[in-house]
């Protein structure tokens, strides 16, 4: 099942040949390998929290197999309410007091800021975060740190491109989520535009506010023709469906957080989200296109036994089954050298790794230079109320 | 609504017996308190520093707006955004102008105490559910206004700022943790003792007064207006030098670490620790409000917030006086039955 | 122009909701002398009964009527087992009971309803209704100013003609003398939370259709309900209407026309009525509740 390649082997052996006589950190004995996984499960971000669920139950079922080399996993799934400073109080009783092997898939970026130099003065690895900041991608000053997804700024520039390319004369009206993740798209995607003067109007919302109305209508206003639609999911959908209402008729790009059919279009009016340009890196599991798919099938029966509380409409529901997989994969290969240096030397050494969910012709290449494991992703285009991929795989940095 | 129960002064006239001198026990319990909180810093060990250094933060702010809410009746929603104001004093401080952390919340309560100057005045001059609604509105808001490019150039606006923060000198043998537990320990004493001498002189009489009734407290001569702005303000320069060590503790600061959730967090530390009870109640509510959830998420991890608030009203249900009125009622009757 | 009666029409739409909002806040003060922190949250788990009835297949209308049944018994029982042994208690203990109750029902919707958002299906049409070319209005939002109007004038007819009403009103500002004349004041404190209840329901499926539902659906329209409802004068169901389209226009002036308007509108808006605040205490309709000394 698993495809590896014989450098990743051999790379596996010669690390654990080097360490046998020490080859245990803390965490990690004879019968348990203990990780970490903090995710907010209260408060305003709770959405999110399933990605705690997703690694808890992939590895139940890991579990129920026989474990991993004999070891049983022990995830212990932790609530900071996407505070950062609540995150820093977690990750330290994680580490100190449970005394976990390192922590995987922790979901935001303000809160893995807030644990990212004390994880690295630990020495503990934070692997396979689940937030698409471009900074954690620095193995020279973070050699503990490695994200999963793409970062969203790679996949703004996409979109940029494709303007460059096929809508030079666009005049560009962007809506976007105050905060760290509206920025990097909305910063990033500017960047890459070759006239600047594309932008005719920006315009943020706050995720306090009730609704999007006042800002679309400013948009609308400022005669743009083109919508770049950097908002989550509840905003995206009230976006769509007001573009419809007020008549405002424009080519919409969608960033990929809210491009689920189920949770953003289907509640936006499908009529409405006809035309939208997206990308996509992982097979939506709702996509009658992959309902044969043995990826999607593995992952709706993941889903029925050991994931109740996942969602067909939440892209990361998918994602951090391809992520938590990822982690299996490491944790296998790491054999009975379960030392952080080793788990954090194989995960940067996965080369052509095909993790499941991915798109075909995309995989998880990393190396001691590149922690960014998911560098390609392909544009997609909404016709005839689904989602049809259009272009090659585009390469991402 | 008595006040003070849980002081050993006060309780000392209520059962007297051989002790020498009510005064001189109260001092040396304190004492021994100051010293045991000091000695700390050498027993616990990184985790526990931390999590001492932050409830200690947190009940220095609870200690100011106990002062507001407790002994001067105001009702405060919205506490957090000083609290914020602080924790980003302090790290621009660090950021900016490289100042050792340990004298930012010196920096941070001058800045705190002139914004609550500032929001005060006029804040002030509404009453009960207003000022709630005021200042739940300021909670709301600030982290937007954290996030905005407006003041981005000082405040890293959406990535926050990471404060680097030097152990104390080598020749002290202090680690990072201990050297900022021993920096909060010593505010938060300073903070003790400049409470209890506040509420116990002339400014507590004229704050009860003011709470209780405001008409005679001014046919008595107290200056109501004056009485409410300070404690205000000395609630603010609390909560500013709370959030300047909690910063200092996390080392890092953005806009998602002041959610309005904290405001209510604050709040709710002060009502479940014990309204006037100055130094008992804001450490209980404290260790409250950073331990409980950690325990509530045990018992249902879906829903936390569920089994919190649960908690929450029960407290209140069983002793309106909170957790130090549960405490003292313990004490009562330990020493009660102790000394039949 | 048409830009500026675009925005005049997304304030009164979003400024209808916060009235009915503020109407479930008028209610619950004048018959029990509390602002309810929780009658946001109560009013969104309103809304994922509806929810939950409308998936079973009951048509909306019904749906919404049985919604408010629901929410008016389950309040009574809320007020009875968690509200009356703190009859008697301080403030700010009551503030820190709706502390409680505010995150425990937000909680709870989440557990039981997850955070996923679902989108609500309108109690009107989801069409829209052509003003002038270029100028439309959702037919939902000219309902849920006509469901305002109606919840309004109910509401005011209640309190100042019903027998009901007065003992309401009576029981909130003096339980002893109540008593006395013979009301039976426990049961009008859980009266009041009923149809508090039942008017946040209501609330809630006119919220729904525009923001999608989802657990943090009803904390800004709380927000600014508060606002409109101080700012009107919170002892009159008129006023607090009022107070609550008037915040919803000025929001979404703001947002339009003010330079960094949408990042700082709550605190402008909460300004201005503060300004307001301080000249007329009592808010602009209100009437001024005599200290007891």
């Amino acid at each position: 099942m698993l495809k590896t390649t014989i450098a990743t082997v051999l790379g596996g052996l010669l690390a654990s040949g080097a360490a046998m006589a020490d080859n245990y950190d803390e965490g990690a004995t004879d019968d348990e390998i203990k990780f970490g996984v903090i995710v907010p499960l209260s408060g305003p971000a709770s959405a999110y929290g399933s990605v705690g669920h997703c690694f808890e139950g992939y590895f139940n079922a890991v579990n129920d197999k026989g474990g991993i080399n004999g070891r049983k996993i022990n995830v212990l799934v932790q609530d900071d309410g996407y505070n950062p400073a609540k995150t820093l109080e977690q990750a330290r009783r994680l580490v100190e007091r449970e005394g976990v092997l390192f922590l995987a898939g922790d979901l935001g970026t303000p809160t893995n800021s807030a644990i990212h130099r004390y994880m690295n003065q630990r020495e503990v690895p934070q692997l396979f975060i689940t937030t698409g900041a471009s900074k954690w991608d620095d193995p020279e000053n973070y050699p503990w740190t490695m994200p999963y997804l793409p970062s969203y700024a790679a996949e703004a520039r996409i979109y940029a491109k494709h303007i460059n390319e096929a809508i030079p004369d666009a005049k560009i009206g962007i809506l976007y989520q105050n905060d760290d993740f509206g920025r990097d798209y909305k910063d990033a995607f500017i960047d890459q535009l070759e006239d600047k003067g594309m932008v005719v109007s920006e315009v943020s919302y706050d995720v306090t506010g009730a609704t999007i109305d006042s800002q679309m209508s400013t948009l609308k206003d400022s005669g743009a023709t083109v919508f770049f639609n950097i908002a989550s999911p509840k905003f995206a959908a009230q976006a769509i469906r007001r573009a419809g209402e007020i008549g405002w008729d424009t080519t919409q790009f969608l960033v990929s957080v809210s491009n689920a059919k189920s949770a953003v279009l289907d509640p936006a009016g499908l009529e409405n989200a006809e035309g939208i340009i997206s990308t996509q890196y992982l097979k939506a599991p709702s996509d009658p296109a992959y309902a044969n798919d043995p990826d999607v099938k593995a992952w709706h029966e993941f889903k029925a036994n050991y994931f109740e509380k996942g969602s067909e409409g939440n892209w990361w529901d998918w994602a951090c089954y391809s992520s938590a997989f990822t982690l299996e994969h490491v944790l296998n290969e790491a054999g009975d050298n379960l030392t952080r240096e080793n788990i954090m030397a194989i995960a940067a050494n996965l080369d052509g790794f095909e993790a499941p969910m991915l798109l075909p012709g995309i995989s998880v290449n990393t190396s001691a230079d590149d922690f960014s494991p998911i560098e390609a992703m392909s544009l997609m285009k909404f016709e005839d109320g689904n989602w049809t991929l259009f272009g090659d795989v585009i390469a991402v940095d | 609504m008595t006040t003070g129960l849980n002081e050993p002064a006060n309780r000392v006239h209520e059962m007297p017996d051989f002790r020498p001198s009510a005064r001189f026990w109260a001092r040396l319990g304190y004492g021994a308190a100051a010293i045991l909180f000091l000695a700390a810093t050498g027993t616990l060990q990184g985790y526990e520093l931390f999590l001492a250094s932050s409830i200690l933060s947190y009940a220095i702010a609870a200690m100011g707006l106990n002062v507001l809410m407790g002994y001067n009746g105001q009702i405060s929603l919205g506490h957090g955004a000083f609290f914020a104001i602080g924790a980003y004093s302090a790290a621009i401080c660090i950021d900016q102008f490289g100042m050792s952390f340990a004298f930012t919340p010196i920096v941070a309560g001058i800045v705190g105490m002139a914004a609550g100057w500032i929001i005060g005045k006029p804040a002030l001059r509404l009453e009960g559910v207003y000022l709630a609604l005021a200042t739940f509105g300021l909670a709301i808001a600030t982290p937007t206004i954290l996030r905005s490019d407006l003041f981005a150039q000082w405040t890293g606006g959406v990535q926050g700022l990471f404060l680097l923060i030097n152990p104390a000198p080598k020749w002290t043998g202090l680690d990072l943790d201990q050297s900022i537990y021993l920096t909060v320990v010593v505010y938060f004493l300073a903070f003790a003792y400049v409470t209890l001498r506040l509420v116990r002189g002339l400014n507590g009489y004229a704050w009860l007064a003011t709470r209780d009734n405001p008409i005679a407290a001014r046919a008595m001569g107290f200056d109501v207006t004056k009485a409410k702005t300070r404690a205000f303000v000395y609630s603010v320069l609390a909560c500013s030098v709370g959030g300047a060590l909690q910063a200092v503790a996390v080392q890092f600061v953005a806009p998602d670490s002041f959610p309005f959730f904290l405001s209510i967090s604050l709040f709710t530390a002060v009502v479940v620790g014990g309204l006037c009870s100055p130094l008992l109640g804001p450490i209980l509510g404290s260790a409250f409000i950073v331990l409980v959830p950690n325990v509530t998420e045990e018992v249902w991890q879906g829903g936390s917030w569920a089994v919190y608030g649960a908690v929450v009203i029960l407290v209140m249900a069983i002793q309106p006086k909170g957790l130090a009125g549960m405490f003292d009622w313990l004490k009562f009757k330990v020493a009660g039955q102790s000394g039949s | 122009m048409t830009f500026f009666l675009e925005q005049l029409i997304i304030g009164l739409s979003s400024g209808g909701i916060y009235a009915i909002m503020a109407l479930a806040l008028v209610v619950i003060y004048k018959s029990t002398g509390h602002v309810n922190l929780a009658q946001g949250e109560l009013a969104v788990f309103s809304t994922f009964i509806a929810w939950t009835l409308v998936q079973m297949g009951v048509p909306i209308w019904p749906a919404i009527l049985l919604t408010m049944i629901v929410s008016f018994i389950g309040a009574v029982i809320l007020e009875r087992v968690v509200i009356r042994p703190f009859d008697e208690a301080d403030d700010l203990v009551i503030v820190a009971v709706f502390v409680g109750l505010f995150l425990g029902i937000h909680s709870l919707a989440g557990a039981i309803w997850n955070y996923e958002v679902k989108p609500f299906p309108s109690a009107f049409s989801d069409g829209s209704v052509q003003i002038v070319s270029d100028l439309s209005i959702r037919a939902h939002t000219l309902g849920s100013l006509l469901t305002t109007c109606v919840v309004l004038a109910a509401t005011w007819f209640f309190f100042r003609y019903t027998r009901l009403g007065l003992a309401l009103r009576a029981s909130a500002d003096n339980h002893e003398s109540s008593r006395l004349v013979g009301i039976n004041v426990s049961f009008m404190l859980a009266l009041g939370w009923g149809l508090a209840a039942a008017i946040g329901a209501i609330a809630g499926v006119m919220i729904a259709p525009v923001t999608f539902l989802d657990p943090s659906m009803g904390l800004a329209p709380l927000i600014f309900a508060l606002a409109g409802a101080l700012l009107g004068g919170i002892t009159s169901p008129f006023g607090a209407a009022l107070g609550g389209l008037i915040v919803g226009v000025l929001e979404a002036m703001i947002s339009a026309y003010v330079p960094y308007g949408i990042e700082f509108r709550e605190l402008i808006a909460l300004l201005l009525i503060l300004s307001v605040l301080l000249v007329k205490p009592a808010g602009l309709f209100g009437e001024l509740v005599t200290r007891r000394v």
